[in-house]
């Protein structure tokens, strides 16, 4: 057996002068060349277009104040156009030294569907293709929590079924989250106040951070969005609830645009049997301080570290 | 701030007669206020951290029956019988699923009085009042219920709320709830 020749020992080939390597290298850059001044001159009407397609002039968070004003009225534009409705759109900023956290009370939850629903109409969910951010698992109680065995297309005349529990999932709003730190353009991060959110003109739709979130919390516009026309939520947050384009991901943002302007997210406020609570876990008066500091408290897969903001509890 | 029972007493007084609560437990998301010109928009001059110091609660009135109040309206001049038996000459559309066996009406509802209800001690309380009577027996959902942990409550988590007595989610004849029509399963995705 000879010994192996390592790769900084191998005798560097001199480059022949037209070796067959050369011709294929040169014809290939004399054709990219050709492409690039092609390229240039081609007919502004696409450079246009290309432009207009871009809204942002950069990521939303290296915007200014003055460039994220114009990118409203931009976004508001072009919104009123396309719908015809009186859409707002604004970029409300967290409030200073609050934290939100949130709490659903498992001893209460009937898998009624009523907060996916309310949550879809809030936040201008795409009605076809089907998005709701919230997913409503039934699971057995022989069983407990166990994700592999849960159904989210229970279909049942009436719940809640003997001998099931209902555990709605959706963004946990993780405090460590793992979505955050896969995004190659950085499109999604985490923000004061606690929401993870997106720059839905910065995501380029590689749904890396799908695949790192531990529970599919995210939902990806695989077809163009569409809400009808009465049915569409006007005040909208740019991080939030405005439309979305075609491409984008989107999720759960314990309603953004509610929770600034000091309301309770719309899951909390149409669940009939006031399973869902909600506060800042700064103000020790709070109902979610109250839910941590005296219930039996859980959070899911907490072997991942994620640290959600989103706690499971028992009210009884 | 939890309130006592004098701040209690004037929650229950700030009834406001508005909307119905609706079927169960009120099916309705109030909707969302424009923002104002007066907000800015981008620097996000918009709610308070720190809560007020008096949370405002407000509070639909208590669901009774239509035509049903004031009781005393027929029971002003009726004899009382204080004979525990089952009704047959009227309320016979009540069903008491209620502690059945050790309960009946003249427990909770005053005898001498029938637009109040009675605690154990004696004491007389008025029907926007009736978590106080829940809460003697219910100790724990009512400690729950005065935090806004249990129960629905609507509103700002920062400002006035609007929460319901137990009356409005529990028929305080038979108040297990009943089983639910779920909204429709989602889509699931296509086979490919």
């Amino acid at each position: 057996m000879t010994t192996p020749i390592r790769e900084h020992e191998a005798p560097r080939q001199t480059p022949a002068a037209d070796g067959p390597d050369d011709v294929h290298r040169r014809r290939f850059l004399g054709a990219m060349g050709k492409l690039a001044v092609a390229l240039a001159a081609a007919p502004t009407a696409s450079a246009c277009q290309l432009a207009k397609a871009m809204v942002a002039s950069g990521r939303f968070q290296e915007l200014g104040p003055a460039e994220k004003e114009a990118l409203l009225a931009k976004l508001e534009a072009r919104y009123r156009a396309e719908t015809g409705a009186d859409i707002t759109v604004e970029a409300t900023e967290a409030i200073p030294g609050v934290e939100f956290g949130y709490a659903l009370d498992l001893s209460r939850c009937v898998g009624c569907r009523r907060c996916a629903y309310a949550c879809q109409k809030e936040n201008n969910a795409s009605r076809d293709p089907q998005i709701q951010w919230i997913r409503v698992l039934e699971m057995d109680k022989e069983a407990g929590v166990d994700f592999a065995h849960a159904d989210a297309y229970y279909e049942a005349e009436k719940v809640p079924r003997e001998g099931h529990f209902y555990l709605p999932v959706a963004c946990q709003q993780c405090r460590n989250p793992p979505c955050t730190k896969v995004c190659p353009v950085q499109a999604t991060w985490k923000e004061p106040d606690g929401m993870v959110v997106i720059d839905y003109d910065w995501c380029i739709g590689c749904r890396y951070c799908m695949a790192a979130c531990p529970y599919g919390a995210r939902r990806f516009n695989w077809g163009t969005p569409s809400v009808p026309a009465g049915e569409l939520n006007p005040h909208t947050h740019v991080l939030g609830n405005r439309p979305r384009p075609k491409g984008v991901v989107e999720k759960c943002t314990f309603c953004i645009q509610r929770v600034r302007q000091g309301r309770y997210p719309a899951c909390v406020e149409i669940c009939p049997v006031g399973a869902r609570k909600f506060g800042d876990l700064r103000d020790p008066t709070s109902e979610i301080r109250y839910v941590i500091e005296r219930k039996r408290v859980l959070v899911l897969k907490e072997e991942l570290n994620t640290q959600p903001r989103f706690f499971y509890f028992y009210g009884t | 701030m939890r309130p006592g029972r004098p701040a209690l007493l004037t929650i229950a007084c700030a009834i406001v007669t508005g909307a119905a609560v609706g079927a169960g437990c009120g099916d309705e998301v109030p909707p969302a206020h424009a923002a104002t010109s007066e907000r800015a928009r981008v620097r996000g001059a918009a709610a308070a951290a720190t809560p007020p110091e008096s949370a405002d609660f407000e509070v639909p009135p208590p669901p009774f029956s239509e035509g049903i109040f004031p009781c005393s309206d027929c029971h002003e001049d009726m004899e009382v019988d204080r004979t525990r038996r089952k009704l047959e000459d009227e309320h016979t559309n009540i069903v008491l699923r209620h502690d059945a066996e050790h309960r009946w009406c003249l427990d909770c509802h005053d005898p001498t009085d029938r637009d109040k209800l009675r605690l154990a001690s004696g004491e007389r309380i008025d029907f926007d009042e009736s978590y106080r009577l829940c809460g003697q027996c219910h100790g724990d959902k009512y400690r729950d219920w005065r935090a806004g942990v249990h129960g629905k409550r609507t509103g700002r988590w920062n400002g006035p709320k609007r929460y319901l007595l137990c009356a409005h989610c529990h028929d305080p004849h038979d108040p297990a709830f009943d089983p639910i029509e779920p909204l429709p399963a989602p889509i699931p995705p296509e086979a490919p």
